[in-house]
């Protein structure tokens, strides 16, 4: 096996793929949309609890995917609770830099050392929709606008 | 029919690769295995040599000048029509029309040929083993024009009963529309006792015939259907070319497609008249590269023999599935008994995306997701799977390849 390989499928990935944090529905979600990706049919839903100083209070997700995606979605939970929302926005935009290569710089260094876990992703072109689609679902869902797609 | 194809043992594997130069390169350091043929085909020699030898010497636009490379690419164009003809054994070279490829051939008969048939209620018959392009065009007829779509149903292992076809056909039903082969499950459908039932009951029957054409001979006269769709890329030739076969009789009735040069007899202010099928269907300036290219191709899969090629593919899809049975954890979706060399694949407890993408990098191209036929994932009960799809320049180490390849990804995930 090549070390891209070994990079992309390493064990923290695969403990969180086979073990998805937070996942579930959230019965008192103020926020909830979902992520599809049309091409392989992998589905996401994300539900969060957003209080009244714009603080993600609780988060919760729900699909079906490959690895990548539903690691991805089980990271960013752990990422994502108890964070404002700005926050939200500044950790999406350095995660999608990660997962294309670049450096993150907007990152504080704990977050850029949770995330670089996907960075492997940034080796394998076709493969990062799949970590991208539950940040997209994410997204829409703060944005209230219901439906997220990788395309 | 060639010597080859008489003799099936004499099968030449490693001398039909060379007629490929793709497969001798690299992938992430590893030697390609290419399977994702029911996806596309790649192209041999002799196809782009032909198709560098007609634009290097002949080619020009066709049907419309009276320059002399006109005249000589429309003779090569036309005589590429002869040649389909000959490959579905149709009666008239008139009844072949050139589409962009199997979806458009689709579109075409669904639009010109049923759109205007139908009044609301109407029933269109297909199955649930169908591709999106023998779905979605039978959609919009729903939607626009109050269609209904009765769906029949696969058995667990994949096979359509023709029984059922026959359950299906009601008083209202105007179309079938049905598989010559699964692009996902390999079936292989008895579209001639298909098309008997449904012609018993008056209705007319198009075939999608995008894998069948590809793993042996299709005689459409035999056969008594009423259309046939073929596509050029997964026939080992070029991509934006298509054909659909349609009796003449159809064709002669139906309305044009697109509006258009070419497809006209007089345009006046007032008004416009057609041309006679085929370029009725024909709206501007054809593929003609690729219809000399498609041409070739076909030449090039008769030089192999069609049967030949399909008991290689059939014997390799055959010892994969066998492989990849005696792994614990795999399970094959599609096991009929009139299978083709397409064999889909789950392995338990890897997505089909997390595997194709570790094949990958073993050099082992297959194609993981929903193949374009979500009725059919539905019916199945699964997201994506993993296929690997052979073609006449597969081999025996290939599939061995295929199965090492999918052990690794096992490891990756233990």
């Amino acid at each position: 096996m090549d070390a891209h390989l070994r990079e992309l499928y390493q064990e923290i990935i695969l403990d969180h793929s086979r073990h998805p944090r937070h996942f579930g529905t959230l019965t008192d979600a103020n926020h909830r949309a979902d992520g599809f990706n049309p091409l392989c049919g992998d589905k996401v839903s994300i539900y969060l609890k957003v209080n009244g100083e714009d603080r993600i209070e609780d988060i919760a997700f729900e699909g079906k995917g490959c690895a990548i995606s539903v690691a991805s979605a089980s990271l960013m939970s752990e990422m994502l609770k108890g964070r404002k929302v700005d926050e939200a926005e500044t950790l999406m935009g350095g995660f999608l830099e990660l997962v294309k290569g670049g450096e993150g710089a907007d990152l504080s260094d704990d977050d850029r050392e949770y995330l670089e876990a996907m960075a492997g992703v940034s080796a394998f072109p076709m493969r990062v929709k799949s970590a991208t689609l539950a940040w997209h679902a994410m997204k829409s869902a703060l944005e209230g606008d219901g439906t997220a797609k990788t395309e | 029919m060639s010597a080859l194809s008489l003799k099936p043992h004499l099968y030449d594997v490693e001398a039909i690769r060379q007629d490929f130069p793709i497969l001798a390169r690299e992938v992430h350091g590893r030697p390609l295995v290419y399977l994702d043929n029911a996806a596309s085909a790649q192209k041999p020699k002799q196809v782009m040599n032909k198709i560098t030898d007609f634009v290097t010497t002949e080619y020009s636009n066709v049907h419309r000048g009276v320059h002399f490379l006109s005249a000589a690419a429309t003779d090569r164009y036309e005589a590429a029509r002869g040649r389909v003809k000959t490959f579905l054994n149709a009666a008239h070279e008139d009844e072949i029309v050139w589409t962009r490829g199997g979806t458009e051939a689709i579109n075409l008969v669904a639009s010109s040929f049923l759109s205007p048939r139908l009044e609301p209620g109407d029933e269109i018959v297909l199955s649930v083993m169908e591709h999106h392009s023998n779905i979605v065009p039978w959609h919009f007829l729903r939607e626009r024009q109050g269609a209904s779509l009765r769906w029949v149903d696969v058995s667990d292992d994949g096979e359509l009963d023709p029984e059922d076809v026959a359950r299906a056909i009601g008083p209202n039903t105007k179309f079938v529309a049905i598989t010559h082969m699964s692009n996902v499950l390999g079936t292989h459908t008895a579209l001639k006792e298909i098309v008997r039932i449904a012609h018993e009951r008056g209705i007319p029957v198009l075939a999608d015939g995008c894998q069948a054409s590809v793993h042996g001979k299709v005689d459409v006269r035999d056969l008594d259907v009423d259309f046939y769709v073929m596509t050029g890329h997964k026939l080992y030739g070029p991509t934006g070319i298509g054909v659909l076969y349609a009796r003449k009789a159809h064709l002669k009735a139906m309305r044009p497609y697109q509006g258009g040069g070419e497809m006209i007899r007089e345009v006046t202010k007032a008004n416009v008249t057609y041309a006679e099928p085929p370029m009725r269907f024909e709206a501007g300036t054809p593929p003609i590269i690729e219809a000399v290219g498609l041409a070739a191709a076909l030449d090039y899969l008769d030089s192999i023999g069609r049967d030949a090629a399909a008991a290689h593919e059939n014997a390799l899809a055959r010892r994969a599935e066998a492989k990849l049975k005696a792994l614990n954890g795999v399970r094959l979706i599609g096991e009929a008994r009139d299978k083709g060399p397409i064999v889909s694949f789950e392995t338990i407890g890897i997505h089909a995306h997390d595997l194709a993408t570790i094949l990958d990098r073993e050099g082992v191209a297959v194609r993981a997701g929903h193949h374009c036929a979500q009725v059919l994932m539905e019916r199945c009960g699964v997201v994506a799977t993993a296929r690997a799809s052979f073609g006449l320049y597969n081999t025996e180490a290939e599939v061995d390849a295929l199965v090492d390849a999918v052990q690794i990804a096992r490891k990756v995930f233990a």
